[in-house]
């Protein structure tokens, strides 16, 4: 019983592809919309690994994604676009990130907590904005997408189906931490910090450890984001971003993994949606987000469960 | 045979309140030793103290000889203290079971494990369940923590320190609030763990600190007014008017 959404959801995301081997036409919007969702759905789940489980409201989330983002850039510029460069570059960027600002941002709490972590990704978006090599403020267009072993596992036709493949990965994985030793202590830190510290457990490593772990997750969204649009910007790492990866999060229900899938979906259709009938859709949205969140604390499907 | 435990002159002040004004105390091992005191006497902070929650401001904690006075938390409980707490803290959305499941884990220092399922694993669940029928949980091992009764908790607590097979156990109050047959039972349970630890007992239940302490510090305004055997403090003027009443 418990797998059955999840299944649902993947089932549903492999039915595109499906459809299309079969014959059926598949409009090019659908497609693209569906492998944007499913990339936000990524950087949301491990998101969900440090807000959901582990109770760390990090506000900063689209940080580790522009760093991806940004390794993949930089590969390209210096002419290399295997996956076997780009990726560990962009794993490891993400990673000492996440180390060397958990580190400080874990000193604190709550709303300090969110305070921090949202001034260290404002950090990371000037940072990018002064890449005068990389565009600067203007972004960078990608010359080629990154290869996986030679193959085109990320042009235009296939970036669908590896984006898939990669996001029932990283939720398998995911599962698999949050049923773990770790994963238990981890959700047990979320309850009563002070209680979990008090059996001999070090709950500041449990936490940078998730915290590092999330930023790498976070970091192959950002090589996936970064190839389908084949461009990089400051705007990846935009506190606009985060805010939006929480409220995915928040919308699908916290610490379900599967329900960031959902929350990437309703934002991202709203957000186009919206888009199409007024400029001004934040007005729009931002109301009708807080609604959600206060009305569905445990989140779309959390309130499905009950 | 030398002290398991050791404060010697430990001093706190917050501003100009003195919590803890010069506390030396020797916890021998496999004793109770009670500490009692008025409300605000300063043992809650005592026990912080020793713990590491709070750095006093001077003096020396050692267990078995070694300074901790530095050592963070959880670093003491490795070393081989466990504390529960006054105010009832257990992990309410977990069950029973994996409450003290996770202090088995502790206790193992093995939480850096990512891959395998916690939740059916015999090696945290056989102890987990080994130390809920000692305390009395047995039949709630499934149930979510959450939702037990207060007494219940208590019984939890006092589980969870248990299953980390502490040297010193630091329990705070481990009777508050439990009904007259709990009580009962947890006095019994906890005058069974002499061969498993040394307690440091800080309770406001007399009856239950004169049937199990085999020593005594009295605290009043942060400082040790009496020590002794519960005969010797039962007999000690100064704690009676500063404390105990005429009915003991
Ligand atoms: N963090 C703090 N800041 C300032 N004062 C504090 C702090 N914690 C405790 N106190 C004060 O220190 C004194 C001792 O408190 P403590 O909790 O140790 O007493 P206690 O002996 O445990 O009392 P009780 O029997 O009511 O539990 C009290 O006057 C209390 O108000
Ligand atoms: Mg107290």
């Amino acid at each position: 019983m418990k797998f059955v959404v999840p299944v649902a959801i993947f089932v549903a995301l492999a039915l595109i592809p499906l459809l299309a081997a079969v014959g059926v036409h598949v409009p090019g919007i659908v497609t693209l919309i569906a492998s944007r969702v499913m990339i936000f759905a990524l950087a949301a789940m491990s998101l969900d690994l440090i807000m959901g489980i582990g109770g760390l409201p990090s506000f900063g989330h689209a940080a580790p994604v522009a760093i991806g983002a940004y390794a993949v850039a930089v590969c390209d510029a210096a002419g290399v676009q295997a996956a076997a460069a780009v990726i560990p570059a962009a794993l490891a960027a993400a990673g000492l990130f996440a180390l060397a600002t958990g580190a400080v941002a874990l000193r604190t709490r709550g709303v300090n907590f969110i305070m921090i972590t949202l001034a260290f990704a404002q950090m990371v978006y000037f940072a990018t904005g002064s890449l005068a090599d990389y565009g600067g403020d203007d972004g960078y267009t990608l010359s080629a997408r990154t290869t996986v072993f030679g193959l085109d596992l990320l042009d235009a036709k296939r970036i669908y189906l590896t984006t898939l493949v990669v996001l029932i990965a990283v939720y398998v994985l995911l599962r698999v931490i949050a049923a773990s030793r770790f994963g238990r202590a981890l959700a047990a830190i979320r309850q009563n910090r002070g209680r979990v510290q008090a059996l001999g457990i070090d709950a500041f490593a449990i936490e940078l450890a998730a915290l590092v772990i999330a930023a790498m997750i976070a970091a192959l969204a950002g090589v996936l984001m970064a190839n389908q649009a084949e461009f990089v910007s400051p705007a990846y790492a935009a506190w606009g971003r985060s805010g939006e990866l929480m409220v995915m999060v928040i919308l699908g229900g916290l610490g379900t993994l599967h329900g960031a899938v959902i929350g990437a979906a309703i934002v991202v259709l709203a957000e186009e949606g919206l888009g199409a009938v007024t400029q001004h859709w934040p007005l729009v949205l931002g109301p009708f987000l807080v609604l959600a969140v206060l009305f569905f604390r445990h989140g779309i499907v959390g309130g499905a469960r009950r | 045979m030398s002290a398991l435990l050791r404060v010697e002159n430990l001093h706190k002040r917050f501003g100009a309140l003195v919590v803890t004004d010069g506390v030396s105390l020797d916890v021998m091992p496999g004793r109770i030793h009670a500490v009692i005191g008025p409300n605000g006497a300063g043992k809650t902070t005592l026990i912080h103290q020793i713990f590491g929650t709070l750095a006093p401001d001077a003096g020396v904690i050692r267990l078995d000889g070694r300074d901790i006075t530095r050592l963070a938390p959880h670093r003491r409980a490795q070393a081989g203290l466990a504390r529960s707490f006054q105010i009832t803290s257990v992990l309410p959305e977990f069950s029973a079971l994996e409450n003290v499941a996770l202090a088995v884990q502790a206790r193992a220092g093995s939480s850096f494990r990512f891959f395998r399922a916690a939740r059916g694993q015999a090696g945290l669940n056989a102890p987990a369940m080994a130390v809920l029928e000692r305390v009395g949980l047995r039949a709630r091992a499934g149930m979510v923590a959450g939702s037990l009764s207060h007494g219940e908790k208590r019984q939890l607590e006092l589980a969870m320190a248990l299953a980390a097979k502490p040297r010193v156990m630091l329990l705070d109050e481990p009777l508050a609030g439990a009904g007259p047959e709990e009580t009962a039972r947890l006095v019994t349970l906890l005058g069974s763990l002499r061969d498993a630890c040394a307690i440091v007992l800080v309770e406001h239940d007399m009856d239950a600190v004169f049937q199990l302490a085999d020593e005594i510090t009295v605290l009043a305004q942060g400082r040790v007014i009496a020590h002794g055997t519960p005969g010797a403090i039962r007999e000690d003027a100064a704690v009676r008017t500063a404390y105990l009443g005429e009915d003991f």
